[in-house]
């Protein structure tokens, strides 16, 4: 399989690696009356794989959302790279960035949903392109090669006229994981992304997804269920509850040796009872 | 000469009514529908991107037209632009008034389209114009094909009203024949066969194309 990242579109110089990646100062995010998250201050490093975990409800799917800009933040910052995404302070006031700064910020994050969210309305070809076409700016040529060396790496080379509702869940998937890679995105936000598929065909996308991780330096904020996935690919896994990190260690520690009990309990609702449900790759 | 059916009478009265209805309702009908169409998606974007304000007058607005009886309206822009030939003010009425039908089904084709889709446009940071232009219009507008065209046929079947303002379509033309040869009942009868035999094979046509344009996302 070829690698992913092609050096001709690889982005400009990155800021130094002592800024984080992604940083949350004091995020607080409201639905009506409900709190979701409150007091939230967590960074992550350029190139860390960082997976959120815990139950339902706790606030991990909303903490991507905001990443991406899909929720509006209640309260509190998120830096990019050291730069604020929608709101920063201006003479001790909370002050919301304009669209366009915005967008900029934006245009670093790519997200893969638990729907897949491909257009039905264009071919899989059409569906990576688009943006890199019209938002990146790129010559239909050069985004049409990019496109189908994804496809390659992704295993679907016969499928770029193909339209979404004709393949399967798990081949959609891998075209919307294609689909975010085509933008070359500094930070991939991975959302529940196997949960919409038939237990046989989540291997597959994990697979690519563990290619992508051992051949990038993408930074990746992960939610998952599946929680060998979270083992082999991340080196941080962070456990919520109640809109908090309740705890935070690298996957060895977390699913041998969690520390917390509210993490005890829930890896052992989620793995059952067994000693050795998570082995090694 | 006085039984209920003559064919002569019918013989006699049929190419008039088709040449009404080539010259009159089917043109009224096209080029209504087409502005219909058109008018009725931009009002819909309007509403949805405009400040709420001003997007509460256009609802107004389009609620006035649709609550108030297209004879009316017909014959309101008739006495008003008098100088105005009436065929053009009954293609305009025709097209307005069913623009705001036609942007309430645009309005419910949009809100189809689901949420992830809007999210996936900001995922990849596309921009406004095209989210609407690439992903949300092509997408609404399979939604709405079947109800368009069932507005079409009602607008079709509407067009006798425009004898209220003297436009000689089908029916006008039935009456007028049946005025000079006191034969009421095979002009009126032929133009009503006329406008099932093509109201019927359209509405036909429209479901099928709805069985084949449905997403199942």
């Amino acid at each position: 399989m070829p690698t992913i990242t092609d050096p001709d579109t690889v982005p400009a110089p990155r800021p130094a690696a002592s800024v984080p990646a992604i940083k949350f100062e004091n995020v607080e995010k409201r639905f009506g009356d409900n709190v979701v998250l409150k007091d939230l201050n967590f960074e992550v490093a350029r190139g860390d794989r960082v997976t959120l975990i815990g139950p339902s409800g706790s606030g991990k799917t909303t903490i991507l959302r905001l990443v991406m800009t899909l929720e509006e933040l209640s309260g509190g910052y998120i830096y990019i790279d050291g730069e604020p995404l929608t709101h920063e302070e201006r003479d001790g006031k909370r002050v919301e960035l304009g669209e366009k700064a915005q967008k900029q910020i934006r245009k670093r994050i790519g997200m893969v949903f638990q729907q897949f969210n491909l257009f039905p309305n264009m071919s899989v070809l059409e569906n990576i392109i688009e943006a890199p076409v019209h938002v990146l700016g790129q010559s239909k040529e050069q985004a049409t090669a990019r496109a189908m060396e994804l496809l390659e790496s992704v295993g679907l080379p016969d499928k770029a006229d193909a339209h979404p509702l004709e393949l399967s869940g798990g081949q959609q998937q891998r075209v919307a994981i294609a689909r975010a890679l085509a933008m070359d995105p500094e930070i991939l936000l991975l959302d529940e992304v196997t949960s919409a598929l038939d237990p046989e065909i989540v291997g597959e996308v994990l697979g690519i997804l563990r290619h992508i991780a051992d051949t990038t330096d993408i930074t990746m904020l992960i939610v998952t269920h599946e929680m060998q996935f979270a083992r082999d690919v991340s080196n941080r896994v962070m456990m919520f509850d109640g809109g908090k990190v309740v705890e935070e260690a690298t996957p060895e520690v977390m699913f041998t040796n969690p520390q917390h009990e509210r993490t005890q309990s829930f890896l052992q609702a989620v793995l059952g009872n067994g000693e050795d449900q998570i082995g090694t790759r | 000469m006085n039984e209920l059916w003559d064919w002569d009478a019918a013989y006699a009265v049929l190419p008039e009514l088709l040449l009404a209805f080539l010259k009159v309702t089917l043109v009224v009908t096209v080029v209504s529908t087409a502005i219909a169409a058109v008018l009725g998606l931009v009002i819909a974007i309007l509403r949805m991107s405009v400040p709420k304000p001003v997007a509460v007058v256009i609802s107004f607005v389009g609620d006035f037209i649709r609550m108030t009886p297209i004879v009316v309206q017909l014959l309101f822009a008739y006495w008003t632009f008098l100088s105005v030939d009436p065929i053009i003010i009954g293609i305009a009425v025709f097209g307005i008034h069913y623009s705001t039908y036609m942007a309430e089904v645009y309005r419910a084709g949009i809100e189809s389209v689901p949420k992830g889709q809007w999210e996936a446009t900001k995922a990849l940071s596309m921009s406004t114009s095209r989210t609407w232009v690439a992903v949300v219009i092509p997408q609404a507008l399979r939604a709405t094909v079947p109800a368009l065209g069932n507005y079409a046929i009602s607008m079709f079947k509407d067009t006798p009203f425009l004898l209220s303002i003297g436009v000689v379509e089908m029916v006008r033309a039935g009456l007028t024949f049946g005025g000079n040869h006191f034969r009421y009942m095979e002009a009126i009868t032929l133009a009503g066969v006329i406008f099932l035999l093509a109201s019927y094979p359209t509405s036909l046509l429209i479901s099928r194309l709805e069985k084949r344009l449905a997403y199942n996302y």
